[in-house]
């Protein structure tokens, strides 16, 4: 069924000096799916999706982008593999430098050489499915609440209309109104483009709200996958400990007590 | 004496992987300058960066070393009773020498510097790897129009230095010492050559590449925040000004060593 997977990954690993942060990790997204991956902090979440996104070269493994190898793959390639892509940051990285409707068209106008005019139009009418009005389009990134760099961040991930779209930590560091806006705002651009999820994140409610499906990373491996309706009967000890927020289990925090 | 020896070792291995790095950094950002898309847009805004709102620091700068120039001359030369000198050693000081270096050393810390904090901001923020999400080479868009920039802007404002500088050196020679006005400027014109000029220029292009380099190659490695980007800064400076002053040694010795 490997027709069906968007993305695949293999045998995936990184390490940073003795550091290992991936190993030898496998994972499957599936086509038109939403896929979240939950996990605590430093077990390896951001590393994988940089990974993936060929920002960070892996030390070794698989990973395939629609059946296309990524790794060692020539840069075309890798370019044809990324205009499928959109990425929301976990900081939002908009470019301080540009107005708000400049950093949502980037990459239609920088990445398509779409016409400013024209990329302008497209740009005020994402920043609509996102909430905000066309004069938010002249502000600059640095007069915007967090939420609203939230939204434009989101705007500017879905403004080339890709197959996939990777949220890392969407809703970190929102409000809880905010963040239930962002994540209805992600289930509904995600099923408005048809496209496929990778999202990360360590918010339950994220993953109640926008994951069809789930998974957990531990220590650079994933531990467990399944619908992510299961998440609270997975029967894994490390998932149980991880959704009921528990100190006692698998996951030893490294922490002396007090 | 084993721990003495390795710290060499150390030292001496990390001195040869930042010379390969910075080699790689070099080679890949001057591949990626000539190869399309340019973004002549870029490119003017950083000339107007580098250029146009350097012109007050490096005129300052110019017009007081052309004063003092003739100043102390005058105070040397007057015991060989060789004042009719100084026109030529103001002029061939500032062009072949004092003008570049000067200007140089001005740009690398107004110019470098913003550089290492403007890219090192990004690297930190994610704005770097947000531009390669959006099939945007960051080499292509932030690294080749400042290094573009700073090839041909350099030599500009040396220009305009050598003539602030020479006028300084006219002012005092004139207005304090007492130097006929046309003999001064006969003096000047007469010992000029065209290689003093050329020479000083070639050294400004040199100098300006440097600059851009430095700045870019330190805020695009930066990490750790906003120490980080502080520590980028100061890197930036301080490679920019000891290499300014070693290929000054090498050009001069390419252009005058017999």
């Amino acid at each position: 069924m490997s027709n069906d997977l968007k993305i695949k990954v293999r045998g995936l690993s990184k390490a940073f000096g003795r550091k290992v942060v991936l190993n030898n990790l496998d994972l499957d997204v599936h086509r038109g799916k939403s896929l979240v991956v939950i996990g605590g902090s430093g077990t390896g979440k951001s590393v994988l999706i940089k990974c993936i996104l060929g920002l960070l070269a892996p030390d070794k493994g698989s990973i395939e982008i629609d059946g296309v190898e990524m790794i060692g793959a020539s840069s075309e390639v890798r370019e044809t593999a990324m205009r499928k892509c959109g990425m929301l940051f976990q900081g939002s990285a908009l470019f301080d430098s540009l107005p708000v409707w400049e950093n949502v068209a980037f990459g239609l106008i920088e990445g398509r050489g779409m016409k400013r005019a024209e990329a302008k139009q497209i740009a005020i009418r994402k920043l609509g499915n996102v909430g905000l009005g066309p004069e938010v389009g002249e502000l600059y990134p640095a007069e915007l609440s967090g939420g609203m760099q939230k939204r434009v961040s989101l705007a500017r991930a879905i403004a080339a209309e890709p197959e996939i779209i990777f949220f890392d930590e969407p809703t970190t560091g929102l409000d809880p109104i905010m963040s239930q806006v962002i994540n209805e705002l992600i289930k509904k651009c995600v099923s408005d483009l048809g496209a496929t999820a990778f999202t990360i994140t360590h918010d339950m409610h994220s993953l109640r709200e926008i994951g069809d499906e789930a998974a957990m990373i531990f220590e650079g491996k994933i531990v467990w996958t399944g619908p992510a309706s299961d998440i609270d009967n997975s029967g894994n000890g490390f998932v149980d400990q991880f959704v009921h927020g528990r100190a006692d289990g698998p996951i030893k925090m490294p922490i002396r007590p007090l | 004496m084993i721990g003495f020896l390795q710290a060499i070792g150390r030292t001496f291995l990390s001195g040869l992987t930042a010379i390969g790095r910075v080699t790689l950094f070099t080679l890949q950002s001057v591949l990626q300058a000539v190869q399309p898309p340019y973004f002549p847009r870029l490119i003017l805004k950083q000339m107007m960066e580098i250029g146009f709102y350097s012109l007050p620091v490096v005129g300052m700068t110019a017009v007081f070393t052309g004063m003092v120039l003739a100043l102390q001359s005058y105070t040397g030369f007057s015991r060989f009773n060789a004042e009719a000198a100084i026109p030529n050693v103001v002029v061939i000081s500032l062009t072949r020498e004092l003008g570049p270096v000067l200007a140089g050393l001005m740009v690398a810390g107004r110019v470098g510097a913003a550089m290492a904090a403007e890219l090192g901001t990004m690297r930190v923020t994610e704005q770097i790897d947000a531009l390669t999400t959006l099939n945007t080479n960051p080499f292509k868009y932030l690294v080749a129009p400042r290094l573009i920039a700073g090839l041909i802007m350099l030599p500009c404002l040396v220009l305009v230095a050598d003539i602030i500088g020479v006028a300084g050196g006219y002012l005092v020679s004139v207005v304090k010492l007492g130097f006929n006005h046309g003999t001064y400027l006969k003096n000047t014109v007469d010992f000029l050559r065209a290689l003093d000029v050329i020479s000083g220029l070639v050294k400004a292009g040199v100098f300006g590449f440097i600059v851009s380099l430095m700045g870019c190659y330190h805020g695009y490695h930066s990490f750790g925040g906003a120490q980080g980007v502080g520590k980028a800064t100061t890197n930036a400076v301080v490679t920019a000004s000891i290499l300014i002053l070693i290929f000054n040694y090498i050009v001069t010795e390419l252009f005058f060593a017999r």
